[in-house]
């Protein structure tokens, strides 16, 4: 099950639509980093809400990919940790080092606005 | 409630398999939604042990009862190379794999139970229970 990728001025949001497979989280990773250049997108989104399990793969991909699109020169917000899954990270010992977060689509929006318009 | 369900663990799809099925049965167990994810999550990990160093193994999921006690009971079973040094496996951070090493000690803090046995050689054999928190919900 492959991940929409969709353009919002100058964002790239992608929403997850159901569980992913490793398969699946490496290659929305892969389609991430590389689509960055193709609107000079400043800022990405990645909507984890339908997400009901992080587990310690699932957390270094996300983490090695908002990396990644940073050494390309744009911002990745994580949004929509379920607060069942942010419990069982922390019980896990799973961080998400470097990475910002935002509640739910909106929170990031406005938070990719602040990093990237300001100054 | 004798429910046994077993699942091949061959490829990394079937990762997720172990953990929606588990997640399913926990669910019929009556454990809440925050257990729900930890017993999913925890399933994961080991699921994904078998995946990353034995190649092929089961996983097979039961229901326990002791006294009025019901929990759910998660065997993760490999024909894989098997664990040298568990004592060492079961510290955070240590892996031989390509992993964050956190999979193994992570699973047993998400679960009440947690034992492993391992012969080099022969395969590994994990068993995990969770107990449903009469109060808790």
């Amino acid at each position: 099950m492959s991940v929409p990728i969709l353009k919002q001025g100058d964002y790239l949001i992608a929403s997850i639509q159901s569980e992913l497979s490793d398969a699946d989280l490496l290659k929305l990773r892969d389609d991430l980093v590389r689509r960055v250049s193709d609107f000079r997108t400043k800022g990405v989104i990645v909507d984890v809400t339908v997400l009901d399990v992080m587990d310690s793969f699932a957390t270094r991909t996300l983490r090695a990919m908002a990396h990644m699109i940073m050494l390309r020169g744009a911002q990745t917000i994580i949004v929509g940790i379920q607060p069942e899954v942010a419990f069982s990270m922390v019980q896990l010992g799973l961080k998400l080092e470097g990475v910002e977060t935002a509640l739910d689509l909106d929170e990031g929006l406005e938070l990719l606005d602040r990093r990237t318009k300001r100054g | 409630m004798a429910e046994e369900e077993c699942i091949p663990i061959d490829s990394e799809i079937d990762i997720v398999t172990a953990r929606q099925r588990g997640r399913e049965m926990a669910a019929r167990l009556g454990f809440s939604s925050t257990e729900l994810t930890l017993i999913a999550t925890a399933i994961s990990e080991v699921a994904r042990n078998i995946v990353e160093y034995a190649s092929d193994g089961e996983i097979s999921l039961s229901v326990a009862a002791q006294g009025d006690k019901r929990g759910i009971v998660v065997i993760a079973c490999d024909n894989g190379p098997g664990i040298p040094d568990i004592k060492l496996a079961m510290q955070d951070g240590y892996s031989t794999g390509k992993s964050l090493g956190l999979g193994l000690p992570g699973a047993k803090r998400l679960m009440d139970e947690f034992e492993i046995v391992s012969e080099v050689g022969k395969g590994t054999k994990i068993t995990m229970k969770k107990w449903v928190q009469k109060n808790g919900r």
